[in-house]
């Protein structure tokens, strides 16, 4: 790996900032150099929300994403907004509960998970970044998948140990779904 | 200390506060809202310490002029609109030689202009900003860390020349994390003393801080004094980083973030077999005008790259006068350039 770069994008309050927040911190406790941009603009409740992840091996000289490697949209204008920039051979994880179309690209994979059934299932919708960002890791390998339930720890520190379990409980989940997906 | 993940604007707030800043005050805008936000929540623990939300950016620039009257150290931040409104302060506060850091977080414009991060405010900073032909020192960081150094690092410069200095970054510094690592925080207490404070005359003569001067041979006198001390600061505080300059044939001039962007391009070029270079000021105000000069002589041909129509390209010109030729490659408005954008014009030049 040299450099790669992903976009976190969805609406607000799905976690989306979190997501990347979780992802950035877990690559700095890996050493490797990393930037988080996020969009800001006029804030909007229930607005669009993203973020750019920008990992290295060499120190980063653009924290902005023209050609994303990876993309994870949690809904639908996530995807009519991103999927032409996605780097061609570029990988897209999508809300499968969330995103009704799918990529009309062909020189992309797609990765559907219905992460929204899944938390649900765990006993909290909010987890659902958590679901998708344990997929994510999961698939691309970036970070360790205990390196992001360590971060996600620290991070939620003082929340307590019962999100702490909670989110552990997701992230496992997410990847699990990588390893034997449940197309349903 | 360990490393965290800090927005650029919680970084020169912590930064500040552990160069032993206790006073801020400043008014909201974007996109540096996260600097006092942070710093009314950093304040709040500790008792020595004051942060006001201002009523205007009037205000806040005068209440920093104030403070810095009785020897705290004390700072103010705002976007590019901000900063022309505070001009006025700082002025004075360059006439009556007071200490102070002014983090510009900058935007687009001219005028209202948006809140993509941009450089255009290259002229501002680095020719006084506001009337009566003064300077500031202008400090420009690249990347999360040095956010850390240099925040430190203006605290100290304002005070040992009494002085505002100017911490120039832009909405890209502003709004991104890296991970930093901060050191131990310096208590105020351990300060130098300064002897020029107003702290209350009892048992000692009173003292004036004024820019007024109504006698035209003292204002004369006081100019030529400021004068003095800018040519010190010129002899012994510029700074800069050179990057891969020593076999370079076109050097890349560039500061901030368009100085990340310029690094990533040099990069580029060189895989290919180019060899370009990266010539870095870290003090915009002084220029690094004599090693520019240096350097011109070995080199072909010079590459100014900023996010604005081209304002630091004067001053690249002025030190290198016809040794090399200077070319321009500029993006103003908001418009953040890419690294393959910017080794494309490197290889234009270079092929």
């Amino acid at each position: 790996m040299s450099t790669t770069k992903t976009i976190f994008s969805g609406f607000g309050g799905q976690g989306v900032l979190m997501m990347g927040y979780v992802l950035a911190t877990s690559a700095m406790h890996e050493n490797k150099h990393v930037t988080y941009l996020p969009a800001y603009g006029a804030e909007v409740r229930g607005g669009t929300a993203n973020c750019t992840i920008t990992i290295s091996d060499d120190p980063i000289a653009s924290p902005v994403a023209s050609f994303p490697d990876y993309g994870v949209l949690m809904n639908t204008p996530s995807l009519t907004k991103f999927e032409g920039s996605i780097r061609a051979g570029g990988l897209v994880f999508l809300n499968d509960d969330l995103v009704d179309v799918r990529p009309s690209r062909t020189d992309i994979e797609v990765v559907n998970i219905p992460v929204n059934t899944i938390a649900d299932g765990l006993g909290s919708l909010r987890s659902a970044n958590m679901v998708m960002i344990g997929a994510f890791v999961k698939k691309t390998g970036l970070v360790a998948l205990e390196t992001v339930i360590n971060s996600v720890k620290d991070i939620f520190a003082a929340k307590g140990a019962d999100i702490h379990e909670r989110n552990t409980a997701a992230i496992r989940e997410g990847a699990a779904f990588i390893e034997k997906p449940i197309h349903g | 200390m360990n490393k965290q993940l800090m927005r650029g604007s919680h970084v020169i707030a912590e930064a500040a506060t552990r160069a032993g800043c206790r006073f801020y005050a400043g008014y909201p805008i974007t996109p540096q809202n996260e600097l006092p936000e942070y710093m009314s929540a950093r304040f709040a623990d500790l008792p020595d310490a004051t942060f006001i939300q201002a009523e205007s950016e009037l205000a806040a620039i005068n209440m920093v002029m104030g403070a810095s009257m009785t020897g705290v150290r004390a700072m103010t931040s705002s976007s590019s609109p901000g900063i022309s409104l505070k001009q006025e302060g700082i002025s004075y506060m360059a006439g009556m030689e007071l200490p102070a850091v002014v983090a510009n977080i900058m935007r687009g414009g001219p005028g209202l202009g948006n809140i993509a991060p941009t450089q255009q405010d290259y002229f501002q900073a680095t020719r006084g900003g506001g009337h009566g032909g003064y300077r500031t020192i202008v400090l420009a960081p690249c990347s999360g860390q040095e956010l850390v150094t240099l925040t430190m690092k203006a605290f100290d410069l304002a005070d040992t020349y009494r002085m505002p200095v100017i911490l120039l970054g832009d909405g890209l510094m502003g709004q991104m994390m890296e991970p930093v690592s901060f050191p131990d925080p310096i208590d105020p207490a351990d300060l130098p003393k300064k002897e020029w404070v107003l702290s209350g005359a009892r048992g000692r003569d009173s003292r004036l801080i004024a820019s007024l001067q109504l006698d035209p041979v003292k204002m004369e006198e006081r100019n030529w004094k400021l004068v003095r001390k800018y040519d010190t600061i010129s002899q012994h505080e510029t700074d800069f980083e050179s990057y891969l300059l020593d076999d370079a044939q076109l050097v890349i001039v560039a500061f901030g973030t368009a100085a990340r962007i310029a690094k990533g391009a040099v990069n580029r070029v060189r895989g290919e077999g180019l060899p370009a270079g990266l010539f870095r000021p870290i003090t915009l105000w002084p220029f690094p005008a004599n090693p520019l000069r240096s350097l011109a002589a070995s080199i072909k041909q010079i590459l100014v790259f900023e996010m604005n129509t081209g304002q630091m390209i004067e001053d690249v010109k002025m030190s290198v006068g016809d040794i090399s030729p200077v070319h321009f490659h500029g993006r103003p408005g908001g418009v953040i350039p890419t690294p393959v954008e910017v080794a494309e014009v490197i290889t234009g030049l270079m092929r």
